[in-house]
């Protein structure tokens, strides 16, 4: 009986292909709209996450004002010295390393090529603290560094575009107005979850950057990772009372400078896109909704149409339970077309927009058969009311229908 | 076979009553070939309805081989209908853009027959009322009178005890209508298909065995043909 049923509404539908398939738009973009952002929404997260690992793990981030809202307060700009590091290296403990460094944006010039690149002061620390590997050479050494030698490491986005070919080290670039000898280049890392190229870079010995290119002695950040994840908490707590004391923080007054954990960025910026995803999963809902309503509306309408037949089907023993399982399953049946080219749109939207993002394509089969379940119950819900109705036909009446 | 005793069918309340029978007492024997007659507003369409348990009567008893199905609830009247009655109507009332095979299988869909059964017991039907090799025709591609066969095939398909035609002629021409009418009493006499045929032609209602006729909803004379 429901195969005979699911038949008759296949038949139905095909009668009424254009009019069916306007019918089932709404669903269709709802579901398409849920399964391609939960998709692209998935990816976006992933992404994220293992960007911020390639930023290095167990790390503290240190910088220069305070975590408070509002205007900055007074002090709250001033850099770290080295007086602050060597109280952090004297107090902290179960630390891996910890790696003070300044940056500034330089014109930076190879033979014909320029272009402003992110230049780093830091010490040999930094890459292991900040868990960068290297696809040629390796880091300037602690001689190099204590002797502030115009040694550079490049990203591949300076290699590529500046220098413009593989064979680098050994190579002098000009950065600023200070010829620098290549040691070593990175190993890619793409763009940041921020959009940022990640590549764009040059790091030199901390001493060179200040006495070459900065033409201070400035701090701006400092990066410290400790062995365990279980050492992060009491790193911080030390850090805040080491910092406060070496800035001179009033008591009660607020921190100048702020302690991030890269780990907890990580998972604020997961749960945001995760909040997005579900605010326009929302928006989907509603043209589900929307959907429903027109599911509703024409199966009032072939109702409406088929009064006689269903007068027909009445008189010659149909029960009203039979009618309503017909019109039941033909809302349902037509529901679930609308989802299967619903998903099959949104796969299809979700793998142009991953490509186009440069995100994962990450299929959760869990939406995709909920996406189905759902449109099915959408069938159910507002196809109930017109099937009811038919069900509820006077056969004398309904035969006299013209 | 059927008793109505003292059937009343009344429509509406208060002034715009109207009472469509207005107590009426009916015997058919099983086998009998009955013309109900009577001019449009005389309660023959209503008393078929009552009789085809499409609609209930307001007051009274309608016995069905000793049970009396007037208070039956719409299911049970649905599977009545389904197991003892086969319908004719006027406006043949097939369903569009469906094969006659199909058409005439309908019944036993809901009898709930398997496919191939349901296949051939339509085929012979169909071959029996003169219409074999029109199976896969839709009712569009077939004239007035073999849409009204395909109706009669889907009637009596089911090998129901009572067939009810409700102007089984009204819509067809004067030769297609005494093939109709022959195929009827064709049923009649070679199966024992008791027959209530509502018309208003005397010419049809000539093949009946008895021929009742209503005026102001109550039966008002009955003369039987010698057979």
């Amino acid at each position: 009986m429901l195969w005979e049923a699911i038949k008759l509404a296949l038949r139905t539908i095909r009668r009424n292909v254009l009019r069916s398939i306007l019918t089932l738009l709404g669903i269709v973009i709802g579901v398409a709209s849920v399964i391609a952002l939960v998709t692209l929404g998935e990816g976006t997260t992933t992404k994220v996450t293992a960007d911020l690992a390639k930023l290095g793990s167990n790390m503290l981030i240190i910088r220069t004002g305070g975590n408070a809202p509002g205007p900055p307060q007074a002090n709250e700009g001033r850099s770290f010295t080295s007086r602050d590091v060597d109280a952090l290296r004297a107090g902290v403990q179960n630390v891996r390393g910890i790696s003070p460094s300044a940056n500034k944006q330089v014109n930076t010039v190879y033979g014909a090529n320029a272009d402003n690149v992110t230049v780093t002061g830091a010490e040999p620390v930094f890459f292991t603290v900040q868990d960068w590997s290297f696809a040629q050479g390796g880091p300037f050494t602690d001689a190099e560094a204590r002797g502030g030698d115009a040694a550079c490491v490049i990203g591949e986005t300076v290699r590529r575009e500046i220098l413009a070919k593989d064979d680098v080290l050994g190579e002098t670039l000009r950065v600023g107005t200070m010829p620098c000898r290549i040691v070593g280049v990175l190993a890619a890392k793409g763009q940041s979850a921020f959009g940022s190229d990640q590549d764009q870079v040059i790091v030199m010995p901390l001493r060179t950057f200040h006495r070459r290119i900065a033409g201070n002695t400035r701090i701006s950040t400092i990066a410290i990772s400790t062995n365990t994840a279980d050492d992060m908490a009491p790193a911080q707590a030390a850090i805040a009372e080491i910092l406060r004391d070496t800035r001179r923080v009033a008591r009660g007054a607020e921190d100048n400078f702020s302690v991030r954990d890269m780990t907890q960025l990580a998972s604020t910026l997961s749960s945001t896109s995760g909040v997005m995803t579900g605010l326009l999963s929302a928006v989907a809902a509603v043209s589900l909704l929307v959907g429903g309503i027109g599911i509703m509306n024409i199966m009032l309408v072939s109702v409406a149409e088929r009064t006689r037949e269903i007068g027909i089907r009445l008189a010659i023993g149909a029960l009203g339970s039979q009618v309503l399982t017909q019109f039941l399953v033909e809302a349902v049946v037509l529901c679930l077309l609308g989802g299967l080219i619903g998903i099959a749109l949104g796969l299809g939207l979700a793998r142009l927009g991953a490509t186009l993002l440069d995100v994962p394509y990450n299929v959760d089969l869990g939406t995709v058969l909920m996406s189905f379940g759902f449109s099915g119950l959408i069938g159910l819900v507002f196809g109930f009311f017109p099937a009811r109705r038919a069900a509820q036909l006077d056969p004398i009446e309904a035969l006299r229908h013209e | 076979m059927i008793e109505l005793r003292n059937v009343t069918r009344v429509y509406g309340e208060g002034a715009s009553e109207v009472r469509a029978l207005a107590g009426v007492d009916l015997d058919i024997q099983a086998g009998e070939f009955v013309a109900i007659m009577g001019a449009s507003g005389s309660g023959k369409s209503t008393c078929m309805n009552v009789l085809g348990c499409l609609d209930r009567p307001t007051s009274g008893q309608h016995f069905f081989q000793g049970v009396d199905v007037a208070p039956l609830g719409n299911d049970a009247r649905a599977l009545f209908r389904r197991n003892f009655l086969g319908f004719v109507f006027q406006g043949f009332n097939l369903l569009a853009r469906t094969t006659a095979l199909e058409n005439v299988e309908l019944p036993l869909v809901y009898r709930g027959l398997g496919r191939r059964e349901r296949h051939e017991k339509a085929a012979a039907a169909l071959h029996a009322v003169g219409l074999e090799g029109r199976e896969d025709h839709t009712p569009a591609e077939l004239s007035g009178g073999q849409q009204q066969r395909v109706a009669i095939a889907r009637a009596v398909v089911s090998d129901p005890t009572v067939l009810l035609a409700d102007e089984p002629t009204g819509n067809l021409d004067s030769a297609r209508s005494h093939d109709i009418m022959k195929l009827l009493k064709g049923l009649n006499q070679t199966r024992g298909l008791t027959i209530l045929m509502v018309t208003h032609e005397q010419d049809m209602a000539a093949y009946a065995s008895r021929q009742i006729h209503f005026a102001d909803g109550l039966i008002v004379s009955q003369h039987a043909k010698a057979a």
